[in-house]
C-alpha cells in the first residue's frame, strides 16, 4: 500500500487565500447593511425631529409639569 | 485495557467500567481504607471530583446492576489481587491523542519471542513484510487507530443531560429563595407608583426622538 506523500507545507496560506476574501466580504456587507439599516434612519429621524422643534414650547410644557427645580411651574 | 491519560480518555468512561469501579470502590472501602489513589491514580483534582459527581450519579443505578451481578466478583475483589495502580508519570507514558501523533514510548514493552522475531524481519525490507505482519507492527506500537481513536462516545448526552439537571436544581433554589429568602418589594413597585413615574418620565421628554416620549401624542395625551 503505497498512499501519495500528503500536503507538508502551506496549508495556512491555502486556508487563508480561501476564507480571508470571504471574511472581508462578509463584514464589508455587515458594513454596509448597517449603515442602511440604522445609521441613515436614525439621521434622518433627528433632522425630521428637529425641523419642527420649538424648543421655549417644549421648555414651557415641562416648566409646568413641574420636573425642574430651577424654575417652577408659572402658577407658583 | 491499557489506561491512557489523555483528558478526553479521562471522561470517557464506558458504562460497564464505571460500574464495575464503583463496585470495587464500594467493596474496597472497608478493607484498603488508605489507598485514595487507588481508583485510577489520577493527580488531577477536577477529574476525580467529576469521577466521583458522576459515580454518585450512576451509583443508584449501579447498586441495582451490581446486586444482580454478583457475589463472585465480590469475592474475587476483595482477596486484594486488585493493588492500586499506580503509573509512575515520571516516566515516559503512552497515550493515543489525534493532535499529538507520535506518543513517548511505545505501547508495548514487553515483547514476545514471536513479537522479537518481527521486530528483528522489520529491520530489514519492507516489502517483504506480510500485511498480517505490518497490521501487527503497528498493533506493537500503537493501541488504537486513528478512526478508533475519532469515534464518536455518547459523552454529549451526558453533558447535556448534567447541564439541564443542574439547571433545574438552580431553578429550584432560586424559587426556594423568592419565596423565603426575598424581602418584601418597595412600594414603588405597585402599580399607582409606577404610573406616576411613566408620567414623570413623559413630562421629561425622555428619549424624544426615536425612543419612550417619541411614542407618546402629547396632543392627545395617549400612545400613538
Amino acid at each position: 500500500m503505497s498512499l501519495a506523500k500528503p500536503m507538508m507545507r502551506g496549508l495556512l496560506a491555502k486556508r487563508l487565500r480561501f476564507h480571508l476574501p470571504i471574511a472581508f466580504g462578509l463584514a464589508f456587507v455587515a458594513a454596509v447593511a448597517f449603515k442602511y439599516t440604522v445609521t441613515e434612519p436614525r439621521k434622518r429621524a433627528y433632522a425630521d425631529f428637529y425641523k419642527q422643534y420649538d424648543a421655549v414650547k417644549e421648555f414651557n410644557a415641562m416648566r409646568e409639569a413641574g420636573v425642574f427645580q430651577s424654575v417652577r411651574p408659572s402658577g407658583e | 485495557m491499557h489506561k491512557s491519560f489523555s483528558p478526553a480518555h479521562r471522561l470517557v468512561l464506558v458504562e460497564g467500567e464505571e460500574v464495575k469501579e464503583e463496585r470495587r470502590n464500594r467493596v474496597e472501602g472497608p478493607e484498603h481504607s488508605s489507598s485514595p489513589d487507588f481508583n485510577a491514580a489520577s493527580s488531577n483534582p477536577a477529574t476525580t471530583m467529576l469521577r466521583q459527581a458522576a459515580g454518585h450519579m450512576r451509583g443508584l443505578l449501579a447498586r441495582r446492576a451490581s446486586v444482580a451481578v454478583t457475589s463472585s466478583a465480590v469475592r474475587m475483589a476483595s482477596q486484594g489481587h486488585e493493588v492500586s495502580e499506580t503509573v509512575d508519570m515520571s516516566r515516559p507514558m503512552y497515550y493515543d491523542r489525534a493532535d499529538v501523533p507520535l506518543p513517548d514510548k511505545p505501547y508495548k514493552d514487553l515483547l514476545t519471542d514471536a513479537d522479537k522475531s518481527l521486530k528483528q524481519k522489520e529491520k530489514g525490507p519492507w516489502t517483504q513484510l506480510s500485511k498480517e505482519e505490518k497490521i501487527a507492527l503497528y498493533r506493537l506500537m500503537f493501541c488504537q487507530t486513528y478512526p478508533e481513536m475519532k469515534q464518536k462516545t455518547s459523552e454529549w448526552k451526558t453533558v447535556l443531560g448534567g447541564i439541564f439537571f443542574f439547571l433545574g436544581f438552580t431553578g429550584l433554589v432560586v424559587w426556594w429563595q423568592r419565596i423565603y429568602v426575598y424581602p418584601p418589594l418597595p412600594k414603588t413597585f405597585e402599580g399607582d407608583s409606577q404610573a406616576m413615574q411613566l408620567k414623570r418620565m413623559l413630562d421629561m421628554r425622555v428619549n424624544p426622538v426615536q425612543g419612550f416620549a417619541a411614542k407618546w401624542d402629547y396632543e392627545k395625551g395617549q400612545w400613538k
